[in-house]
């Protein structure tokens, strides 16, 4: 570039040039910085999926690029009977996997919706009327709700242990719906108490006036303008409830164990088999990464709300 | 929020009759005695009294379903448009309370009691032997004294959270791309991340970052060290974390106003200044937001350190909350484990209530 200015009719000053440079260098260290946290955060995902393609020498020999430093197998997947040669079979580790995966997809999806109705509801209510339960005003009761979020799992899992027990809940999918359901409504109430407040009042008068009744307006009105703010929560609760492990751990044992129960319970055993772990944790995180590439505007929509007043 | 009056306002002209009213009151009752009643029969069934009854208590958990539905409609049978607007919120916080607080009840009830879920005779009421006993218990205090740790921690993860926020802020290009790809280590659960880098990554003979250091002549030891191994595990928190802090921090520097900041580059601030002078005072709030509830997160921190180390070397890493699971994983001390779980509540409660009353006297406005 300094070599046509110089010979250019048109020349910047020195002084530009300065600029220039620092402007440049500004560049080279953000595109640096952006580009080294984007290994930080790819390598893990990276290792693991391409580890689930590995045998036990490419393991050994820490060869990284597949096709150029070994060549990918199925062996890993074969370990939970998804692969191209077995997936005409019976498979009974196939079976067992998909029973996992299918708990905690009815369990998450189930918990969320709850949540994202429950708590609509509740945050509708609280951005709009006022309510006086005994000494309850509405700031408290919203605190009642927001102050859920600090309860740690802990302090219920053995109660509900017991509990569960004598319900005979445990080991159940409810069970857990209704634990999980508990541990994201605060998030969600959260969510869409900001996403009500910005909603104009004047809406839901117009339709009052045009005779409809305030659970009418609220469904044909509220409602459609929050929907992408309810989806955002709910997205939000599914990523929590897929994730969560330690209820599911305490409380399941065979019927109703999640993914991440499956996974855990994995490493433990039979030492450390590499490949077919790769395999099942990269079975477990990609529903979610999937839902990350394709639904990222929501969920930062989710947790954006609320920081912002 | 408005605090007098509705925002939204109704005129409402109900005249409920007395047969209405008496109905929905009936139905209230009618089903809280049904709850009841089948509750002190399954009581007495099982302390013997009564020669039938039912196997377990899900009968009882039915008849209280009924009695919140019953108490939900009633709501709208009694007080009509009033209650309509109960309604809202009514379910909610049915909810919450039966599944906090009577728990919660219950919970300060066994821990009092030196219940072993491997002993046959059931609870049996203690006194303070638990409280004397966790004073006693060492690794309890070292792991509330590990919390403190990864508490502190949030500071560093803030800086860096900050710091990405505003990388993403800035004038970028493929910006959609970066954002999907920073989002992405919050999308990965816990357990997946422990094995993902605490069991794989970090494995002391395969393991990539082992063979990194290993070329750079150092002999890698993750787990060995007690130092080393707190802050593993810290890193692999806060790599799942960052994420979080960073999309709030990021929605609050979308949200500046933009004339504040190029009016103090017009009066020539440079870069830096215009940050700790315009940017970073702006930001306050959101920040103080984002940090403490990561804070909230932090203190519930348990499945990494459970799937890694489960709390190894010498209780190094044990955060509360995976101290108590292994406290009844291992032992079945439900009794005990609960107290130290309350303990732990109580400790947050006040914890937390502190920091937001500070937050809020420093920031001089009601939180």
């Amino acid at each position: 570039m300094t070599a046509t200015q110089t010979n250019a009719v048109f020349k910047d000053h020195a002084a530009d040039t300065r600029v220039k440079t620092k402007w440049w260098a500004s560049r080279v260290a953000i595109y640096a910085a952006l580009i080294t946290w984007a290994i930080i955060c790819l390598f893990p995902i990276f290792w693991t999926i391409t580890t689930s393609f590995k045998l036990a020498p490419d393991v050994m020999k820490g060869n990284l690029i597949p096709w150029w430093d070994f060549t990918p197998r199925w062996k890993g997947w074969e370990s939970i009977g998804i692969s191209p040669r077995l997936i005409g079979e019976v498979s009974t580790v196939r079976e067992e996997f998909l029973k996992r995966f299918w708990n905690s997809t009815v369990i998450a999806v189930s918990a969320s919706l709850l949540a994202v109705i429950l708590g609509s509801l509740a945050a509708y209510g609280l951005s709009r009327f006022n309510y006086r339960f005994g000494f309850m005003r509405n700031s408290d009761i919203s605190f009642f709700f927001l102050s859920q979020m600090i309860l740690p799992p802990v302090v219920l899992a053995l109660p509900f242990l017991v509990l569960y027990k004598s319900l005979a809940l445990l080991d159940t999918r409810i069970g857990l719906i209704l634990l999980y359901t508990l541990m994201v409504l605060p998030i969600v109430i959260w969510i869409m108490r900001d996403q009500f407040q910005g909603i104009p009042v004047e809406l839901e008068e117009a339709a009052l006036v045009d005779g409809l009744g305030i659970w009418g307006s609220f469904f044909q009105i509220v409602l459609p303008i929050a929907l992408p703010g309810m989806v955002a929560a709910f997205i939000l609760s599914l990523v929590l409830c897929w994730n969560e492990y330690f209820f599911a751990a305490l409380l399941t044992a065979t019927n109703a164990t999640t993914l991440p129960v499956m996974v855990a319970s994995q490493t433990g055993s039979q030492g450390i088999n590499w490949w077919s772990m790769a395999a099942l944790s990269s079975a477990a995180i990609l529903p979610l990464v999937i839902v990350a590439i394709f639904l990222e505007k929501y969920i930062i929509k989710g947790m954006a709300a609320g920081a912002v007043k | 929020m408005s605090t007098e009056g509705d925002l939204l306002h109704t005129v409402t002209a109900d005249n409920i009759s007395d047969q209405r009213r008496r109905l929905g009151k009936a139905m209230v009752w009618g089903s809280a005695g049904l709850c009841a009643a089948l509750a002190i029969w399954q009581m007495m069934y099982e302390t013997g009294r009564v020669a039938s009854g039912f196997e377990t208590w899900r009968p009882i958990l039915y008849a209280y379903v009924l009695w919140a539905f019953a108490l939900c409609a009633a709501q709208v049978i009694v007080n009509g448009e009033k209650g309509k607007r109960t309604l809202f919120v009514l379910p909610a916080a049915l909810f919450v309370i039966s599944l906090v607080v009577f728990p919660l009840l219950f919970a300060l009830y066994i821990s009092f009691t030196d219940w072993n879920l491997a002993s046959p005779n059931g609870p049996q009421p203690n006194g303070w032997d638990n409280m004397v006993q966790m004073w006693n218990d060492g690794f309890y205090w070292n792991a509330l004294k590990n919390m403190v740790y990864y508490v502190l921690a949030v500071s560093v993860e803030y800086v860096i959270a900050f710091g990405l926020a505003l990388l993403l802020n800035a004038q970028i290009r493929a910006r959609k791309f970066f954002r999907v790809v920073f989002l992405l280590p919050l999308m990965l659960s816990p357990v997946a991340v422990s094995w993902m880098i605490g069991k794989s990554m970090l494995e002391v003979r395969f393991g990539p970052i082992s063979r990194l250091i290993r070329e750079l002549g150092f002999e890698p030891s993750f787990f060995g060290n007690p130092e080393i191994a707190r802050f593993m595990i810290m890193a692999m928190d806060a790599w799942t974390f960052i994420p979080f802090m960073m999309i709030m921090l990021l929605a609050g520097l979308q949200a500046l106003p933009s004339e504040v900041i190029e009016a103090s580059k017009v009066d020539g601030a440079s870069g830096w200044q215009s940050f700790k002078e315009v940017i970073f005072p702006l930001m306050l709030p959101v920040s103080v937001t984002a940090v403490v509830i990561r804070i909230i997160f932090k203190l519930k921190l348990a499945d990494v350190i459970i799937n890694v180390t489960s709390g190894g070397p010498g209780g190094a890493t044990d955060s509360v909350t995976s101290f108590i699971f292994r406290e009844y994983r291992d032992r079945s001390n439900v009794g005990y484990g609960t107290l130290l779980a309350m303990v732990y509540l109580v400790l947050i409660v006040i914890f937390v209530t502190l920091l937001l009353k500070l937050v809020s006297r420093w920031m001089e406005r009601p939180a």
